[in-house]
């Protein structure tokens, strides 16, 4: 564990992936490697998955709505449970894992780790990782909305089966999952086989962690491709590098329904107009919207503000302090369906202070 | 926190302290014998300045426990229910057919045992019965007379009649996830604490709701006070009091607030015999409560975790105290 502040809660990664792309693989890989580490498992229907360890719990994927009547806030009514009866047994394994449903939507158990003060105060939220199966994924991005948003949801993506496509079927599956969400980490697996610290321990919901605002390309494994270049190209994007504006690009895809929305601004925000507008728009938004997360720079302000959400949920921190050398930009990242993208840009230049 | 009781009156001199050697979460006392309940697998029966008897009654999780005043009845992650004697005599009352959790436990007046798993409500009494509550039960509780069972769940409680299974249980709806039940001792009154940090209540004469909100963060623990005058709760930074002698409960009428803190409330005890509360913070300060005037006594310093258990004897003489750090004790009013 590097981050010392937040050592005793023990890290949940969940999982979640369309039916059939791989997810019990990658779970029992996970099981199987000598890592020395245990985990508990939660699994969705139990009993019927063959999994070879001693803490696996099932789970009944229970949607909990708030008394509150947003849609919104829903929880996994079960993971309170299951959560709450392993903190029982904590010291007996290192990490959890939730296995979700392939029909499952991660916001509600996303949320239970904000929502829920005895599971948010034992447990943390690691990262969603979502194993998207390479022969069927654009399949079920047209037929099933839920893969959609699993893919949009992902701090992981592990694009699964790459033996069974070619390799342009393979960079056109990629280069649709960045029009979805250019913010993930993207692995190409076959059945799975990945370093598994590209999995657990990512930090990803860690507030101090929300470094990597910059969209992911192909950059680590794309020795072998082209390098797609997810441009926006509608002047929106303001978060290219000098080194990315070159890439060579060949194929982009927008996805017309669910796509990312990147902010940036050099001038220091005012924290007084910034709150209010964010506040207001996960209001009226926050059904569409699925992530966000940001890098503040409030005026008169030293130190950076880092937030992230889910939907309605906002969570936010001071940081560290600006480095001396570092350029105080202000980012932010919105993930989501249909968003009104004008409105959101004018509303945040309207925080400047 | 220490500095701001240091005016305080104490019985801290009075505490025996207990080596628990693991998690506390929660405790009993039958008759002279304090009862920690550990996380996993074990009871701790410390008798009055006797050495702690450590009696294994689960293989997991210990996940629910119940007490009448002769036995405590355990439900764990084993899928058993577990009924151990003050002698720590142990006895397998049930084993979950598909070993399921057992995530509650219930002790009627006759004696019959009540315990869930998943959805699935059960009573051992002459007969086993069971009922298939609509979602996860989320707690249970025996009307005062014993013949009926509240069960809460998703979007309300159901009214079940154990020995009636061809009756339909009574429904009380409203909307959210309802996760522990409590019936006053007058049995007039059902609340349940909710996801959200609130409770909600039903006067079971006419299904009259009670709403009680303001919570900074979710109720975990309750209690009635003695004679049932009022309704203790935790989740806030004092002790939250809900009247209910009127014929209306609290509808209409501010709680009473008792012992603020800086820090949280996690664990109420009610005094079985007087208007007194005990209330366990989440730095580990137990304060002793009086609900007539808000005197407050210091029974244990704040430590290093949060309180997570507090028992009182039957006789109130004695209040054993268990942190989810391991730190307990025993502390002799008499």
């Amino acid at each position: 564990m590097s981050n010392e502040a937040s050592s005793a809660k023990v890290p949940v990664t969940v999982l979640t992936g369309y039916l059939g792309a791989g997810k019990t693989t990658l779970l029992n890989r996970i099981l199987s490697e000598p890592h020395g580490k245990k985990y508990a498992v939660i699994v969705n229907e139990f009993g019927e998955i063959g999994i070879d360890n001693d803490l696996v719990v099932g789970a009944d994927e229970e949607v909990f709505e708030m008394n509150n009547g947003c849609i919104c806030c829903t929880v996994r009514g079960d993971l309170v449970r299951i959560l709450g009866g392993l903190m029982r047994r904590k010291g007996k394994f290192d990490a959890i894992i939730v296995e979700t449903t392939g029909l499952a939507d991660p916001a509600p158990v996303a949320q239970t780790f904000f929502i829920d003060d005895n599971v948010g105060r034992k447990t943390k939220l690691d990262a969603v990782v979502t194993v998207a199966d390479a022969k069927w994924l654009n399949e079920r991005l047209k037929d099933a909305p839920e893969a959609k948003n699993q893919i949009a949801f992902a701090d992981v993506i592990l694009i699964n089966k790459t033996d069974l496509v070619s390799r342009e079927e393979l960079g056109e599956i990629e280069a649709r999952i960045r029009g979805i969400n250019p913010y993930a980490k993207v692995h190409k697996t076959e059945r799975a086989k990945i370093p598994l610290d590209e999995v657990l321990g990512r930090n990803a919901f860690d507030l101090d962690r929300i470094l990597d605002l910059e969209p992911e390309f192909l950059e680590n494994d794309g020795h072998d491709h082209d390098h797609h270049h997810h441009d926006h190209g509608h002047g929106d994007d303001h978060d290219h590098g000098p080194g990315r504006a070159h890439r060579r690009g060949l194929k982009h895809y927008h996805d017309e329904e669910m796509r990312s929305v990147s902010l940036r601004s050099d001038k220091p925000l005012d924290p007084d107009k910034f709150f209010p507008w964010v506040q207001d728009l996960v209001q009226k938004e926050g059904l569409n919207i699925l992530r966000c997360k940001g890098i503040l720079s409030f005026k008169g302000d030293d130190r950076r503000f880092v937030f992230q959400g889910v939907h309605m949920i906002l969570d936010g921190d001071h940081q560290r302090p600006w480095n001396e050398d570092e350029k105080r930009d202000s980012r932010i990242v919105f993930i989501g369906r249909n968003l009104p993208e004008e409105k959101i840009r004018q509303g945040f230049e309207g925080c400047v202070a | 926190m220490t500095d701001s009781h240091s005016d305080t009156p104490s019985v801290i001199g009075r505490a025996h302290p207990v080596a628990a050697g693991a998690p506390v979460v929660a405790a009993h006392v039958l008759g002279h014998t304090a009862v920690f309940v550990l996380g996993e697998e074990a009871l701790l029966f410390v008798e009055p300045k006797g050495q702690a008897r450590r009696i294994v009654v689960h293989d997991g999780a210990i996940l629910a426990t119940a007490a009448d005043g002769s036995r405590i009845v355990s439900g764990g992650d084993d899928g058993k229910v577990v009924a151990t004697d003050a002698n720590g005599e142990t006895r397998i009352v049930a084993t979950d057919r598909k070993h399921r959790w057992i995530d509650h436990v219930a002790i009627a007046p006759d004696g019959a045992v009540a315990w869930s798993a998943g959805r699935s409500a059960f009573v051992q009494a002459q007969e086993l019965r069971e009922f298939e509550a609509p979602s996860t039960v989320g707690g249970l509780a025996f009307l005062p007379k014993g013949s009926r069972l509240a069960v809460a769940h998703y979007n309300g409680a159901s009214l079940w009649f154990p020995n009636a299974p061809q009756a339909a249980p009574e429904k009380l709806e409203w909307k959210g996830s309802h996760l522990s039940a409590t019936i006053g001792p007058d049995g007039r009154f059902l609340v349940t604490t909710m996801q959200e940090p609130m409770l909600h209540g039903w006067r079971l004469a006419d299904r009259q709701h009670l709403r009680m909100s303001g919570y900074a963060a979710r109720v975990t623990s309750l209690g009635w006070t003695a004679g049932g005058r009022f309704l203790a709760t935790s989740g806030s930074n004092q002790i939250i009091l809900w009247p209910f002698q009127g014929k209306d409960g609290p509808m209409g009428k501010q709680p009473r607030l008792l012992a603020p803190s800086e820090r949280r409330v996690e664990v109420v005890a009610c005094h079985p015999r007087h208007e007194v509360v005990a209330a366990g913070y989440d730095d580990g300060l137990v304060l002793l409560v009086r609900v007539e005037d808000g005197a407050e006594i210091l029974a244990k310093k704040p430590g290093a975790a949060p309180v997570a258990a507090l028992a009182w004897s039957a006789d109130g003489k004695a209040l054993a105290f268990g942190t989810e750090g391991g730190e307990a004790g025993v502390i002799d009013l008499a």
